[in-house]
């Protein structure tokens, strides 16, 4: 990603005796259709915005959803470090998903110069309409928070609002601004001894020009950038007062609950509501296109009514088919000849010719929800012919455009109201409507304010799931027993370029892709191809070293030429694990490395398999280069909870098909680790100076593969289907850890 | 009529008996601190204290909950001080959630805080197995580690 400062933007304006700096990427030129589709030129896409008021408070308004992340606090931190304010006065407030925020200037989200995120590519094409929605978009998603928004944008107003307060005291004092230096929110002039707080310095400060391209600090002369700061989205989240799109709440409100076609995109045909509408509470029966939904004045009322609501579906011809039918399609698609390219290198044809072995394997990975612990929901007020919304998504404006376009309202006529994520994970991304369409069309019909939530059923089996992928791998060894190509083909379509690829020197490489339809939705999913591709390719490298006689990770490290990153975490993760020592009785270590979204992770799981075949994971030690750490301690936490995710996915997660429909329908049948399953982590952040790595993935992708290749060195087994809950582990033929 | 005691405070409801205590305290009463996770107390999102016992409240009938007393998150700190004759703050159970960071998106905390709210006040020094049977929460975030050094530092001795 190659951005020049010159594309940006500064801007001020005077609000209440204080200052506001935004900072803007302007509109990109090569996206003439964005231009069409959502405005006149001039007009700028702000998406940072910093205030200084009076009594020297300062304000970062961020334009990313907190779902957990620690978004908000370590981008203000980026900010504010840039800004040498005093932590203690920092305020920290989501960016309001509004056009019109002051001035008339515009804020817009994070897209346009920084390029559409890589996992949208894909789903969006190059279609220009949906170019045009992209353009309207306040994305939080493809760990990209910290990594553009923070060093692009907080960090250069922060610097232009340092030097502009600079400015202005040296010429206040009438000496050279460079006599002065700022500090903890005042700007000092030693010679004199005189200073100003900022927030003296703010209203003249508006009236100055930014500065083109102020001066970033270097890594040794931040002050809050790289210490562990508490979130400041944490204390509201102890005692009850965190608000949740779903916490949406007025004594007049309706609450609407809804039944969607079990399977997927079948149109509703008729409805028999019987006697429902006598049931007390009960406001109305609404046939959508897809579904019939029940108001009432208690979301319990509508969803019990709901269950004496009959509903008939169309049929879709999807009506029989199954997991193993989609799987089966798989292996078609695969022997098909229909695949694409997606790396080669050298000739790998030729490599496999002249091998003199041949190491080959099957792996596939089930569907996957995103169960995030808040269900979707979405509260909608038409009233006045505007709209004010309440919902958790990742995307503000995105969601705003579309309540729009489906309540055919003016964008501005909608107002978004910020609140905390239950979880996110990527079902809160853009196109992920049909929680987000239903209400709408639902609330359109009152002029009170409407809730539709999906029950923890709907929400597993209306989602857009991790995709299921079926790959096959061969892997050559010349007669000197080196390893001379690696061969790949998957099932596709790719939602993220580049995760099959491996930074392994393998002279002879041919990755290929080849599309396997099927009529479930797919979306991103944590860590999005990552989690899938991971999980087989540090499996079958491990194979591939088992079978060459090299301990797995003295095999990577040989491969790893090239990467020294790599080769880096792999080492300060073996070191702290103790890899290769001797383990108590019954325990092995796997392990795993994958760059995701700029981050390198590798990750060492401990693991024992008792008598009764029950699996458990003691300790994952990881270690992650992430570039900098801006604030270690969230670093540490998106660690955790990245690992403990791809866990729950490895161990127990599976969403199956069965007569065209998800068979799962709440926790009990789709399991998570919970606290007595949870491993200990140790997480080791390796600062390489690099570009900054995104944080909310990466944890993810290594750990089925650390698990699994733990697995086979305790039974002989070779895990090449998830979730391992399906094996029998108590088929043991242990492999000596070398 | 449903009739109990909320946070201090005695409610008297005209509601159906058989409605879910979680949808009588956030839709009724706006009382949204408590949360709705899975619906068939899978996930303990949902936990309340009734008369001092951590339960959860999605599957709970109004009706069963007569006479007791409930305590809320929202409540948790008043009704603390209150026992021990003391000006709100935080329980040391929030604190410790604070001081640890524990919660990440949070959507799970309030029901995780009143699960080891109530752990720790029928055993004040449980051992690794007792937690872990005892908070069987589903935090999709997994906050779990932090989670157990947080009842850790709160465990006496």
């Amino acid at each position: 990603m190659k951005i020049t400062r010159r594309r940006f933007l500064l801007s001020t304006a005077i609000v209440g005796g204080g200052v506001l700096i935004g900072y803007s990427a302007t509109r990109p030129s090569r996206h003439r259709m964005v231009n069409k589709e959502l405005g006149q030129s001039g007009q700028h896409y702000l998406t940072t915005w910093l205030r200084i008021d009076p009594d020297n408070r300062v304000t970062v308004y961020v334009p990313h959803s907190e779902m957990g992340q620690g978004v908000h606090t370590s981008l203000a931190m980026m900010a504010a470090d840039e800004l040498d304010a005093n932590w203690e006065l920092v305020n920290v407030e989501q960016a309001p998903a509004h056009d019109l925020f002051a001035n008339g200037e515009i804020i817009k989200g994070f897209a346009g110069e920084f390029g559409l995120p890589g996992f949208l590519q894909t789903l969006v094409g190059a279609a220009a309409f949906k170019i045009a929605e992209i353009g309207n978009f306040q994305i939080t998603g493809g760990s990209s928070s910290v990594r553009f928004t923070g060093e692009y944008g907080m960090r250069t107003a922060g610097a232009a609002a340092r030097q502009m307060l600079i400015d202005c005291a040296a010429s206040r004092w009438e000496v050279p601004a460079d006599e002065c230096y700022a500090q903890l929110s005042h700007v000092h002039h030693n010679a004199s001894g005189r200073s100003f707080s900022y927030g003296e310095l703010a209203a003249e400060t508006a009236l100055l020009e930014p500065p083109e391209n102020p001066r970033l600090k270097q890594p040794s002369e931040f002050t809050i950038m790289g210490k562990a700061m508490s979130r400041s989205d944490i204390p509201p989240k102890v005692d009850g007062t965190a608000m949740y799109g779903i916490d949406a709440h007025s004594d007049d409100m309706l609450y609407a609950a809804i039944r969607l076609s079990p399977v997927f995109g079948a149109k509703l045909v008729s409805v028999d509501a019987g006697e429902v509408l006598n049931r007390r509470g009960v406001v109305k029966i609404i046939e959508l296109e897809d579904s019939v939904a029940v108001v009432a004045d208690n979301y319990w009322r509508a969803k019990e009514a709901l269950k004496l609501v009959k509903a008939e579906f169309e049929q879709t011809g999807n009506e029989s088919v199954s997991s193993a039918d989609i799987f089966a399609r798989h292996d078609r698609d695969l022997a098909s000849g229909n695949d694409k390219n997606d790396k080669k290198v050298g000739d790998t044809a030729a490599a496999m010719e002249a091998a003199a072995d041949i190491i080959e394997a099957g792996y596939r990975v089930p569907y996957l929800a995103h169960a995030p612990m808040e269900p979707m929901n979405c509260t909608i007020h038409f009233h006045d012919g505007k709209a004010d919304v309440w919902t958790s998504t990742q995307d503000n404006l995105g969601i705003r455009g579309r309540i729009a376009k489906v309540a055919d309202l003016d964008e501005n006529a909608v107002t978004m109201h910020p609140v905390y994520l239950g979880g996110g994970f990527g079902r809160r991304l853009p196109f992920n409507w049909n929680v987000i369409d239903h209400a709408t069309l639902i609330a359109k019909q009152f002029d009170v304010p409407v809730k539709t939530v999906f029950s923890r059923e709907d929400d597993m089996q209306q989602d857009y799931y991790r995709p299921a992928v079926s790959s096959n791998f061969r892997a050559a060894f010349d007669a000197a027993g080196n390893l001379t190509a690696w061969e790949n083909k998957f099932t596709g379509p790719i939602q993220t370029p580049g995760a099959a690829h491996i930074p392994y020197a393998i002279a002879n490489q041919s990755i290929r892709v080849v599309d396997s339809a099927s009529h479930v939705p797919v979306a991103a999913w944590r860590s999005v191809d990552h989690s899938q591709q991971t999980f087989f390719t540090e499996s079958f490298v491990d194979e591939v070293a088992h079978r060459a006689g090299i301990n797995p990770y003295q095999f990577r490290l040989q491969l790893l030429t090239d990467h020294p990153r790599h080769r880096k975490v792999l080492e300060v993760a073996a070191e702290s694990a103790g890899y290769g020592r001797d383990l108590p009785e019954g325990r092995a270590q796997g392990i795993a490395v994958q760059e995701s979204f700029g981050s390198v992770v590798a990750e060492i799981a401990e693991v024992s398999i008792d008598a009764d075949g029950q699996l458990k994971v003691h300790k994952v030690t990881c270690a992650i280069d992430c570039g900098r750490a801006i604030n270690p301690d969230t670093v540490e936490q998106q660690v955790e909870s990245g690992i403990i995710f791809g866990l729950t996915a490895a161990m127990y997660g599976e969403i199956t098909i069965a007569e065209g429909r998800v068979a799962q329908s709440n926790f009990p049948e789709y399991e998570m680790v919970r606290l007595a399953q949870s491993p200990e982590i140790q997480v080791h952040i390796v600062e390489s100076g690099e570009a900054l790595g995104g944080l909310g993935e990466p944890a993810t992708p290594p750990i089925a593969a650390a698990v699994a290749n733990a697995v086979y060195i305790l039974t002989g087994q070779r895990i090449r289907e998830l979730p391992i809950k399906n094996h029998d582990l108590t088929r043991t033929i242990p492999i000596a850890q070398r | 009529m449903a009739n109990f005691k909320l946070n201090g405070i005695v409610q008297q409801l005209d509601i159906e008996p058989e409605m879910p205590l979680l949808w009588v305290l956030r839709d009724e009463l706006g009382l949204t601190g408590t949360k709705f996770g899975c619906g068939v107390a899978a996930c303990g999102a949902c936990t309340v204290q009734v008369n001092g016992v951590a339960m959860r409240s999605c599957v709970i009938p109004v009706s069963a909950v007569e006479g007791a007393e409930i305590i809320t998150i929202e409540g948790l700190a008043l009704n603390a001080a209150a026992t021990a004759g003391t000006a709100p703050s935080l329980t040391a159970v929030q604190q410790a959630w604070i001081d640890y960071q524990v919660p990440q998106c949070g959507y799970c905390q309030s029901g995780v805080i009143m699960a080891v709210t109530d752990l720790l006040a029928s055993n004040p020094s449980p051992s690794d197995e007792e937690i872990d049977q005892s908070i069987t929460n589903v935090c999709r975030c997994g906050s779990y580690p932090r989670i157990r050094k947080a009842i850790r530092s709160l465990a006496t001795a």
